[in-house]
């Protein structure tokens, strides 16, 4: 059964990888086309840094990306301790409206924001399709998931410590700074780091909020897809997926060791 | 100073940027292009009305798939150690770091027919060095590229939900007697059934309103009623009427499933928990 299970699991991370594993191999390879090898090469990596269109869109995708995680994660932050504030009616309407974008087909969502949009240029001259509409639709569907990380903080945070606080003399905004936050801190990053990796992989609300001026990585990426895509890309692609393997095994080493520090306490 | 007020920022923001584009949305599907009150973008949904069914159907094939393929997954992650299983959750979110249109078109290099897995099985002398298997531009494609793409939706919330299992009531179920198929069928089952409700919420919605796994995957001649509802905003022949009174449908079939999700669990933070 063990065995079983194991062979198992296997086959589904298999799958899972298929893709990835053929992506990064051909990013190696040295021909045009995608499926046949011809040898291994730098090429493509050489290549990708001269490539313009590639390069500006990645800088561009970063842009977004901070921006979209940094002003999400303050809102969504700030959100989450006011709703965990409220009772019962008000706080199941804000979450109820916290899960529109979450459960919201992307399409729609994209769509809606698109609408609007549009309809303020037509109206005002303000707002045209471009970064800046690209950045407050990132930012709306970051945070959302920026609260759902810092609420369960909230949760498991002892109350009485604010209170206490308060108590001692403190007021209400340095002691969130000083009690409130450090505890949910966890949260707040992780929130954070969810709301980045969204922004940087996103592409149906891209697609509708970006227009011809700014488009991020996977909208560029969607336009090439439609003529034989170059394994720039694919280099491109490996390069990313490298740093986020390194950082998330520098984020789960720190965890590792914080849990065996606070059993060690214990 | 209430903490309170700390929300209204967020209450500011997700009304202009999330309410009142649903609104618009609903006023695009109701008017026609002068402005002026219409039921006719409605009445056109019933030409697209064998698109929703396939996309439907497409999407809760794939939503079955990977409920069937994730939940043995999610269940073993669960039973493991606390380290092992922060382990696992990693091995099963790190496919989604790499951008999903790229791992979509990785896809085409495997299943076209000069792929990857036609020239495998040609080299196993399956079938002949001439003949490939028809496997790119197919519904089957499409479903395989929808199961991929989510798979990793379905296990997490699976096995979030597993994770908080207690141990003890199956070892009790054990102790009173019950095999292991009563126990999964009558213990763990029940138990994971928030996970189940909101595993199939998160692959099901994207699954049937894509458009670019279709496309990718399906060649031309699949049209999906997300690629229905794109053409009608990008391009040429767009009309964002019609298109609003097509999205109308999703953002229903969203609310359904919202309804849904809420009747199981109080709505609070079953998507919270996945990535915790």
């Amino acid at each position: 059964m063990k065995l079983l299970s194991k062979i198992y699991n296997g086959i589904i991370f298999a799958f899972l990888y298929a893709p990835i594993v053929v992506l990064i191999v051909y990013s190696f390879n040295d021909s045009k086309h995608r499926v046949k090898w011809g040898g291994f090469t730098l090429d493509w990596y050489k290549e990708l840094f001269h490539n313009e269109l590639i390069m500006e869109a990645l800088w561009l995708t970063l842009q977004i990306a901070v921006l979209a995680a940094v002003i999400s994660t303050i809102i969504g932050t700030m959100a989450a301790v006011g709703i965990y504030s409220m009772n019962g009616r008000l706080r199941n309407l804000m979450m109820g409206v916290n899960n529109i974008p979450m459960v919201n087909p992307e399409i729609v969502t994209g769509i809606s924001m698109m609408l609007m949009f549009v309809a303020i240029y037509r109206a005002t001259g303000f707002l045209r399709p471009g970064f800046l509409t690209l950045l407050l639709a990132h930012i709306t569907f970051c945070i959302p998931y920026v609260v759902l990380q810092v609420m369960p903080k909230l949760r498991q945070m002892n109350k009485h410590m604010y209170e206490a606080a308060l108590d001692l003399g403190c007021r209400p905004v340095p002691a969130f700074f000083k009690v409130v936050l450090p505890e949910i801190m966890p949260g707040v990053i992780t929130g954070a780091l969810m709301a980045f990796t969204m922004s940087l992989d996103d592409f149906v609300i891209s697609y509708f909020n970006s227009g011809a001026s700014a488009q991020n990585l996977s909208v560029t990426i969607y336009s090439m897809t439609k003529k034989p895509i170059t394994p720039e890309i694919n280099a491109l692609s490996t390069l990313m997926f490298g740093t986020v393997l390194l950082l998330l095994i520098i984020v789960n080493i720190r965890q590792v060791r914080d849990l065996n520090k606070q059993k060690e306490r214990r | 100073m209430k903490s309170r007020t700390a929300a209204t920022p967020f209450a500011l923001w997700m009304g202009i940027f999330t309410v009142v584009p649903m609104a618009i949305v609903v006023w695009f599907a109701f008017t026609d292009e002068t402005g002026a009150f219409t039921m006719a973008n409605i009445a056109q949904i019933w030409q697209y009305a064998g698109t929703y069914v396939d996309s439907i159907w497409m999407g809760a094939l794939a939503t079955v798939i990977c409920l069937v393929l994730a939940y043995p997954v999610a269940l073993s992650i669960s039973r493991k150690s606390e380290n092992m299983q922060r382990t696992m959750v990693m091995i099963v979110m790190l496919p989604m770091w790499m951008n999903f249109l790229l791992r979509t078109y990785a896809w085409m290099s495997l299943l076209e027919n000069n792929g990857l897995i036609n020239q495998f099985l040609r080299w196993l002398g399956v079938i002949g060095a001439d003949a490939s298997l028809e496997m790119i531009n197919t519904d089957g494609a499409i479903v395989l590229g929808m199961v991929y793409n989510f798979l990793p939706f379905m296990i997490l919330p699976l096995y979030s939900v597993m994770a908080k299992l207690d141990n003890r009531v199956i070892e009790a179920a054990q102790d009173l007697g019950s095999n292991n198929w009563q126990v999964f069928r009558r213990v763990i089952l029940p138990l994971s059934a928030p996970g189940i409700v909101s595993g199939v919420t998160m692959v099901f919605v994207p699954a049937v309103s894509t458009f670019v796994i279709s496309k990718l995957l399906g060649g031309s001649k699949y049209m999906m009623i997300g690629d229905v509802i794109e053409t009608m905003f990008v391009g040429d022949g767009c009309n964002y009427n019609v298109g609003a009174a097509l999205s109308l449908v999703l953002m229903v079939l969203m609310l359904l499933c919202m309804s849904m999700m809420r009747k199981v669990d109080n709505g609070e933070d079953e998507l919270g928990g996945m990535m915790a």
